[in-house]
């Protein structure tokens, strides 16, 4: 049997962790102070399912990878510009806000639309990669409604290693409470994969890889389409940072034998 | 008027597990409600919350519902939410539920809202944003609102034992994977424990040079997992210190990312935490937002992740300290 698969990763951007971020209040509902002013990557998780996806199509020949990503193109350019170095794929762009206050259901339903129009996809080879949750909404709600539209019920979260079968069969580790995994055995695709963190470094960056895929890239963000997100039906009573400041006590002149005595004290209350 | 129902998987030896008793008495809160109840054996885990103010226990049993996966819990949820016409759901966000959760929603024509920290009449949810960097409080018209409630977030229910009668609810559910089992470390290499009351949160410091201008990878090892084993605490990890295996330098062998915390990691529930020769500002300290207690060893007493977010910083040596403290704990009947 073919294990060569059409491996279809969705990831959108998120302001850069190291950033600082408030939240603002627009007619349109809540937002980032200056969001389109922070530098931005994409989304960790998300990442991870799009190195597991190269690699797992360098591991079978005849796969391919496609990256469905809805972003301001704008932003999702300067992005690219680093992921296209890292992986080969080919970018299906959609502008549209990459704010974590929109709805994942109306985003879910946008990507669908979307990897339902790829031409020549082969729905029984279809493995529909995405970080199990975001760095901005962080609900783990889009992937699952995505599958969902799409027809596939056999769906896995927080992934972190996928194992293929000679016959096309595959194992897949799901992390679960307690720091242990979850091991199934899916028959065939189609499979929706959330992934986790994965097994995989980052891979550096492939400057010969980089310039294969800026061949699709550029073209794939000027057709891409706008993509109409609202957020019928919900209110935002509030969007706070924390405010909570602890007086920390500060304890510089203490023994480590003293300060162990006490912390012991403090562990056994 | 809604009509709630609170969902919830029985655990293999047919009982209701800590999260689904809170997600129960978070719907006492909220007024009348059912409760729908998942598994293998169900009749056990009704009876253990008879008592509980439910107006109706509604059942989906058999062996292929024991599993937990997708196409069968989906069903399962489905049906279950369908019979009794729920116009809110209310769900643990175990790892089983947040699996399905949205998913759910999505057949049922509704919305969902998962990682949910508080629920008031209304309902109006409180969740956070942007990896636990923002809070908001929301409400929504859309029905059925299904939403997963995080664990440790309520007091669970207690004590509602007594006979309750079950209505059963056929669900045909077929899915092409097969639970094959759980792979968990060896015992003595188990440093995730979601019940401490401790989380023992190890920084990259412990991989840095120390005074002698020598790494002592091993010796940190070795006083981490003694430190673990005695205390029965929680072991949590900067992200610096679980990429480091990425980067090839050496390692702690027990610490995966697993252990991580923060970002792009967990931010666990526990009563106290102790940091130590962790280092960072804001955006890496949301690995213990929902840590009562905190305090932390360091050896710069402006450090990001202390000051101003633990209450006790003691600047000093963590391998001097925590050897110590080993001793101590050790010398403890």
């Amino acid at each position: 049997m073919s294990t060569a698969f059409q491996i279809v990763v969705c990831a959108s951007i998120v302001p850069d962790p190291l950033q600082t971020l408030e939240p603002v209040t627009t007619p349109a509902g809540p937002s980032l102070k200056n969001e389109l002013m922070l530098p931005a990557v994409l989304d960790p998780w998300a990442s991870h399912a799009l190195f597991e996806a190269a690699h797992l199509a360098q591991q079978h020949p005849g796969s391919k990878v496609w990256l469905v990503s809805l972003a301001p193109k704008a932003k999702l350019q300067q992005v690219m510009m680093t992921i296209a170095q890292k992986a080969a794929f080919e970018l299906i762009a959609l502008d549209g806000p990459a704010s974590g206050f929109t709805e994942a259901a109306d985003v879910a339903a946008a990507l669908a639309d979307t990897i339902q129009a790829i031409p020549g996809l082969d729905r029984s080879r279809l493995l529909l990669f995405g970080g199990w949750e975001s760095a901005s909404r962080g609900a783990g709600a889009t992937m699952q409604i995505l599958g969902e539209k799409l027809g596939i019920t056999e769906q896995f979260q927080g992934v972190d290693q996928i194992t293929i079968a000679a016959d096309g069969s595959f194992e897949v580790l799901e992390r679960i409470e307690g720091g242990k995994h979850q091991l199934s055995r899916c028959a065939a695709p189609p499979a929706v994969l959330g992934w986790a963190t994965g097994n995989l470094p980052e891979p550096p960056n492939n400057p010969q890889i980089g310039m294969t895929n800026m061949r699709t890239i550029m073209p794939a963000l000027q057709k891409a389409k706008p993509a109409k997100l609202t957020a019928e039906g919900v209110t935002f009573a509030s969007v706070a940072l924390p405010q909570q400041q602890r007086q920390t006590r500060i304890v510089k002149d203490m023994s480590p034998d003293d300060i162990a005595r006490e912390l012991v004290a403090w562990i056994q209350q | 008027m809604e009509t709630i129902l609170v969902l919830a998987h029985t655990e293999a030896d047919g009982s209701l597990a800590q999260p689904a008793r809170e997600a129960i008495a978070a719907a006492q809160t909220l007024g009348p409600f059912h409760v729908g109840l998942i598994g293998n054996h169900t009749q056990q885990a009704a009876n253990q919350i008879a008592g509980c103010g439910a107006e109706k226990f509604f059942a989906v049993t058999g062996a292929e519902f024991a599993q937990p996966r997708y196409a069968t819990d989906a069903a399962a949820a489905e049906a279950i939410a369908r019979t009794a016409a729920a116009t809110i759901i209310l769900v643990p966000h175990t790892s089983r539920w947040g699996r399905v959760a949205a998913g759910v929603a999505a057949r049922l024509g509704g919305r969902a809202d998962t990682h949910v920290t508080g629920i008031a009449a209304g309902p109006t949810i409180t969740r956070w944003y942007y990896r636990q960097r923002m809070e908001a409080q929301m409400t929504r018209t859309q029905r059925p609102w299904l939403i997963a409630l995080d664990p440790g977030c309520v007091a669970p229910l207690q004590g509602a034992a007594g006979t309750a009668t079950i209505l059963p609810v056929n669900v045909t559910a077929t899915s092409r994977t097969q639970v094959c089992g759980v792979k968990a470390p060896a015992t003595s290499q188990q440093t995730i424990r979601p019940d401490a009351k401790l989380l023992f949160v190890a920084g990259a410091g412990w991989t840095k040079k120390q005074p002698d201008g020598q790494t002592h990878v091993a010796e940190a090892a070795e006083i981490i997992l003694g430190f673990l084993n005695a205390s029965q605490a929680s072991l949590g990890s900067s992200k610096s210190l679980v990429d480091l295996s990425g980067e090839g330098q050496a390692v702690l062998p027990f610490m995966s990312h697993l252990n991580q915390i923060g970002q792009t990691g967990s931010t666990p529930r526990h009563r106290k935490g102790l940091a130590t020769c962790c280092h960072g500002e804001e955006p890496h300290t949301v690995g213990w937002r929902f840590i009562v207690e905190r305090r932390a060893i360091n050896l710069d007493p402006n450090c990001g992740w202390a000051r101003g977010k633990a209450d006790v910083l003691y600047v000093a040596d963590a391998f001097a300290v925590m050897r110590k403290v080993n001793e101590l704990l050790a010398a403890k009947p």
